[in-house]
Order: C-alpha cells, then sequence, then structure tokens
C-alpha cells in the first residue's frame, strides 16, 4: 500500500472489469433505447439509418392502444394496492402486536404465494373465473394481483409495526386512549414510511404483472405489459421497445428511490 | 382468562381472517385444483394417464427447463457473491461506489421487459454482436443470434443477480468487522477472507436468494416465449401451449405439478440447511 505507484495495474483491471460490467447493465438498455427511436433498422448497421418518432406517434394514437393499455395499468394497479393494503394493514398488525395461536403456521400461509411457482395457480384461477364469469374483467384481474400482492404487504407491514416502539402506545393508553385512537395517532403514523414501501411494491408489482393477467385477463383486459408482448411477438420491434421504456421508467424510479422508504431496520424484521 | 382478554383473543383473528380469506380462495384453491385435475380421467376416477402422456411429450423441455434453471441460478450465486464480496472488502472507495450505483438497475425491471430487451440485444443484429465485431473479438461472418438456450439463461442471470447481490451485501455489511481486519492484518488474501470467514456467515442468506430466484425462474412465461419458443423450451410454454389452444387441463395439470416438485425440491434443500444451521446455533 506503500508504494502507490506499483498499484496502477490493479486499477487499471479493475476500471476494464467495471467498464465491462456496464456495458452488460447498460448495454441492453442502449439497445432497447435505439429500437424506440429506429424509422429503419436493417442487418448489419450498427445504429438506426433513420431516426424519428412516427413509431411514438402510432403507439399513442387512439389504435396503438398505449393510452388505454396505460390507463386500464393503474387502474388495475391502485385498486389492486388499495384491496391488498385493505387486507394487510390488520394482519400485519396482529401478526406483529397481538398474541396469535399458530402465528407461524399464519406466516407461512403468507410465504407461500412468494415460495411456489405460481404458473399452476394462475392457469386454474383462470377456469374458474371463466365459470363464473370473472375472466377478461377488471375485477378478476385485480383479484389475482391482490392475492399476490398482500403477502409482501403482509410481511412488511407486519416488519413495519414491530420496528414501532410498543412503550409509547403503552403511554397513550395509560392517558386514556382507546386503542383504536392510538392505532389512530400513534402506531400507523409511526409505521407509514414502510407500508408506503409495501404499496409502491404492490403497485410496481402489479403494474408489471404478465402471466396472471395473459390467463385471467383474456380477451377483454390489455394492460401495458400484455400489450408489450403483442407487438412484440407480432415482430414489431419499435412499438415493443416504446412500451417497454413506459414500463422502465416506474421500475427505475423506484430503484433509486428504495432505501429511502426501506429502512434498514424494517428489513431486517421481515420475516420475524 | 377474563373476559377482555378472550375478546383480544379472537380480535386478533379477526384481523388476520380477511387476508387469510384472499390466500385461500385464490392461492391454495387454485393450488389444490391443479392437484385434483392432473390426477382426474375423463370418467372422474383416478389415473396416472396425463403425467404418462406429460413426460412422454415434454420429456426433453422438463430437462431443458431444469437444467436452465439450475444454471442460472448457478451463475447467479457467483456473480451475486463476486459483486457482494467486492463491495465489503474492496479497498477502492471509487471503485466500490460505482459498483453499488451500477449492479442494481436490473433490480426492479419486469421479467417481460428484460425479454424483450434481450430479444433485441442479443439478437444476430444485436448490440452484443457489433460490439463484438466492433472490438475485432470475432468476424461479422461469425455473428451468431444467441436466441436460445443461452439468451434465456442471460436474461435470468441479468435480471435476477442484482436481486441476490442486494441481499446478500446486506447481509455481509452486519458482519462484525473485526473478524475480517483481524484476518487481514494476519495477511491473509481478500479472496480467502471472502471464502473463509465473510461467506460462512452469509450462507444462510445466500441461499434464501438462491432459493426464491429458482423457484421464480422456474414458472417464468414471458422470457421463454419471447426468447426461444421453439422446442426444446421451458415448461411453462408448454403449459401455455396446452391451455391457450389445447384447452387440455390435465396434462397442463401434471406439468405443473412435475414443477412443483421441483420447487420442492429445491425448498427442501433450503429446509435441511436451515435446520442444520439451528442445530449449529448462530
Amino acid at each position: 500500500m506503500s508504494r502507490p505507484w506499483r498499484r496502477w495495474p490493479d486499477t487499471l483491471a479493475l476500471a476494464v472489469l467495471l467498464g465491462l460490467l456496464a456495458f452488460v447493465i447498460f448495454g441492453p438498455l442502449a439497445n432497447l433505447f435505439l429500437w424506440a427511436f429506429a424509422e429503419k433498422w436493417y442487418f448489419p448497421n450498427k445504429v438506426p439509418q433513420e431516426f424519428g418518432f412516427s413509431f411514438w406517434g402510432r403507439v399513442f394514437s387512439p389504435r396503438g392502444g398505449a393510452w388505454g393499455s396505460l390507463g386500464t395499468s393503474i387502474w388495475i394497479a391502485l385498486l389492486t394496492v388499495v384491496m391488498s393494503l385493505a387486507v394487510a394493514i390488520p394482519a400485519g398488525y396482529a401478526l406483529a402486536r397481538l398474541k396469535l395461536r399458530w402465528r407461524g403456521l399464519i406466516l407461512l400461509a403468507f410465504l407461500l404465494p412468494q415460495a411456489v411457482p405460481n404458473l399452476p395457480v394462475y392457469v386454474n384461477i383462470a377456469r374458474v373465473f371463466y365459470e363464473i364469469g370473472l375472466n377478461g374483467t377488471i375485477l378478476g384481474v385485480v383479484l389475482v394481483h391482490a392475492s399476490h400482492g398482500l403477502v409482501l404487504a403482509v410481511w412488511i407491514a407486519s416488519a413495519a409495526f414491530a420496528s414501532v416502539d410498543a412503550s409509547l402506545e403503552e403511554a397513550a393508553r395509560n392517558m386514556g386512549a382507546s386503542p383504536w385512537t392510538c392505532f389512530r395517532t400513534i402506531t400507523l403514523p409511526l409505521a407509514a414510511p414502510g407500508l408506503i414501501a409495501s404499496a409502491i411494491f404492490v403497485f410496481l408489482e402489479s403494474l408489471d404483472e404478465f402471466t396472471g393477467t395473459y390467463f385471467v385477463g383474456v380477451p377483454d383486459v390489455t394492460t401495458l405489459p400484455l400489450l408489450m408482448f403483442n407487438a412484440s411477438m407480432g415482430g414489431n420491434y419499435q412499438i415493443a421497445s416504446i412500451t417497454a421504456l413506459l414500463l422502465l421508467v416506474p421500475s427505475i424510479a423506484f430503484m433509486l428511490v428504495v432505501e429511502r422508504f426501506l429502512k434498514a431496520n424494517v428489513l431486517a424484521g421481515v420475516g420475524r | 382468562m377474563s373476559a377482555t382478554a378472550v375478546a383480544g383473543r379472537w380480535r386478533a383473528y379477526a384481523l388476520v381472517l380477511p387476508a387469510l380469506a384472499v390466500i385461500a380462495a385464490f392461492f391454495l384453491f387454485p393450488l389444490a385444483l391443479s392437484a385434483i385435475l392432473a390426477f382426474r380421467a375423463k370418467d372422474g376416477g383416478f389415473t396416472l394417464e396425463h403425467f404418462a402422456k406429460a413426460w412422454e411429450l415434454y420429456r426433453t423441455d422438463l430437462i431443458f427447463t431444469v437444467g436452465i434453471v439450475a444454471l442460472s441460478t448457478v451463475l447467479i450465486g457467483i456473480v451475486a457473491v463476486a459483486i457482494a464480496g467486492y463491495l465489503t472488502l474492496g479497498e477502492n472507495p471509487r471503485a466500490v461506489a460505482i459498483l453499488r450505483w451500477l449492479y442494481r438497475w436490473p433490480l426492479f425491471i419486469p421479467f417481460i421487459v428484460t425479454g424483450q430487451i434481450m430479444r433485441a440485444f442479443l439478437a444476430k443484429n444485436g448490440m452484443l454482436n457489433h460490439a463484438l465485431i466492433g472490438s475485432g473479438l470475432i468476424e461479422p461472418l461469425q455473428a451468431q443470434s444467441l436466441l436460445d438456450w443461452r439468451g434465456i439463461v442471460i436474461a435470468f442471470v441479468w435480471k435476477q443477480a442484482p436481486f441476490v447481490t442486494l441481499l446478500l451485501a446486506g447481509a455481509m455489511a452486519s458482519i462484525e468487522t473485526q473478524h475480517i481486519e483481524a484476518a487481514r492484518n494476519l495477511g491473509a488474501r481478500r479472496l480467502r477472507v471472502l471464502w473463509d470467514i465473510v461467506l460462512p456467515q452469509v450462507r444462510g442468506t445466500l441461499l434464501v436468494g438462491l432459493v426464491l430466484s429458482f423457484v421464480t425462474m422456474l414458472s417464468v412465461l414471458s422470457v421463454p416465449m419471447m426468447i426461444n419458443p421453439n422446442s426444446p423450451t421451458m415448461v411453462t410454454v408448454d403449459i401455455a401451449y396446452r391451455i391457450s389452444t389445447l384447452s387440455d387441463y390435465n396434462v397442463a395439470n401434471a406439468l405443473c405439478l412435475m414443477s412443483l416438485v421441483v420447487a420442492a425440491g429445491a425448498a427442501w434443500i433450503y429446509l435441511r440447511h436451515a435446520t442444520a444451521a439451528q442445530a449449529k446455533g448462530p
């Protein structure tokens, strides 16, 4: 360490490795970006022969379906968040604060949907929904998304409630606050950052969900991932790339801010 | 037990019940249905013929699926250990900062977008081939499409390695630094420190991340459909085909149960490790 000039080969190797990693991470993203703005791109040209926005116009035209799919996706994701949190917040509170026999078993039930391949579930729920007329409806898709999303929500909510200092609640109760007032004015505000994080997780998961929507949403519910999939399978790389870019924006934005919402003490409590 | 305590107990269950009901109705029930349909004959009796048919038709794809997912899991483990290890033990603070910023970009990118991204990047006229030709590593005529099993593996590792790295780097950061420093002061090389001191303490976290990734990748439909839809491909594509095209829920569910058994195998490996670790103590 005392002779820095002898370390420059190490530094160079490090720079090369980081450069390669940067290419591996950003190369595919750049390729997508180029496709989204390409008017014409044939082999063996390295970059598109022509750039332009004509495909953007087509995607966002009334017949392109992007606005409609975007609206459907966001509406479904919002309903999924409301439904997931409505059942996950009480469950998370009970798991963190109240005495429950079979607590381990209940936690396991909330782990299963993350730990079991989901295709069998989607395939068969679609069959049931078809028989009771829920296939191809927004409600059907929301139910499927929520049953998956609430798992994450319960775990994060339970960890968030557990990280609230119980002595604050006791103090409020000792001063005569009812359990509900205590929950509303003390516990809920203190757990709010974790709950917001779980809401964002559920929203994003619903927004990006493909397989469940593919089986349950047909033929009437077209979310953004389905629009992208159809364009891609139809060989239209520009339209697929533009819709993919739309889906990338929230994913990357969340990646950049995730640690602000999920504090280390909440993360450490997940699954306790 | 006082009356209020009993009421409190009931309140706790009442709070958990709605969430459990959703899981039961929209997760456990369809899962049970899958098991029933896989074994039900046309006349309603018990049969194994759907499994026989599934094995006969899709044997190659089943082996292909397990191979692809297992290989991806191993590669994800290697990448995650390398990156998290450098983040923990790296001596160049600038390189550590750049790496920390760099590795996590694919973290929340959905599988379907990953599929589309890789479909363009790994194609014959994709950026990967252009970069290889431009750097003189291959001749233009050697450019080949990677849109087969290799494309699926690359897409899986690209998308899933940051997740395992995030978990692993978090676990490594909470290790007591005294151990690491003591070993370094005794002259141990960084690779040795990583292997002998850091990794044994985070093995549980690594295993959780890898098992979760394994199970997730096992049921991804979009990536194989977009990158390599023709046989041999992953069973998820076959399941979708049996249902969308043939409405054959019996063989599809037999295939589903087979992939559940594979996932259960992965979970069993994890549980065996977890109980062994518990027996040994922290």
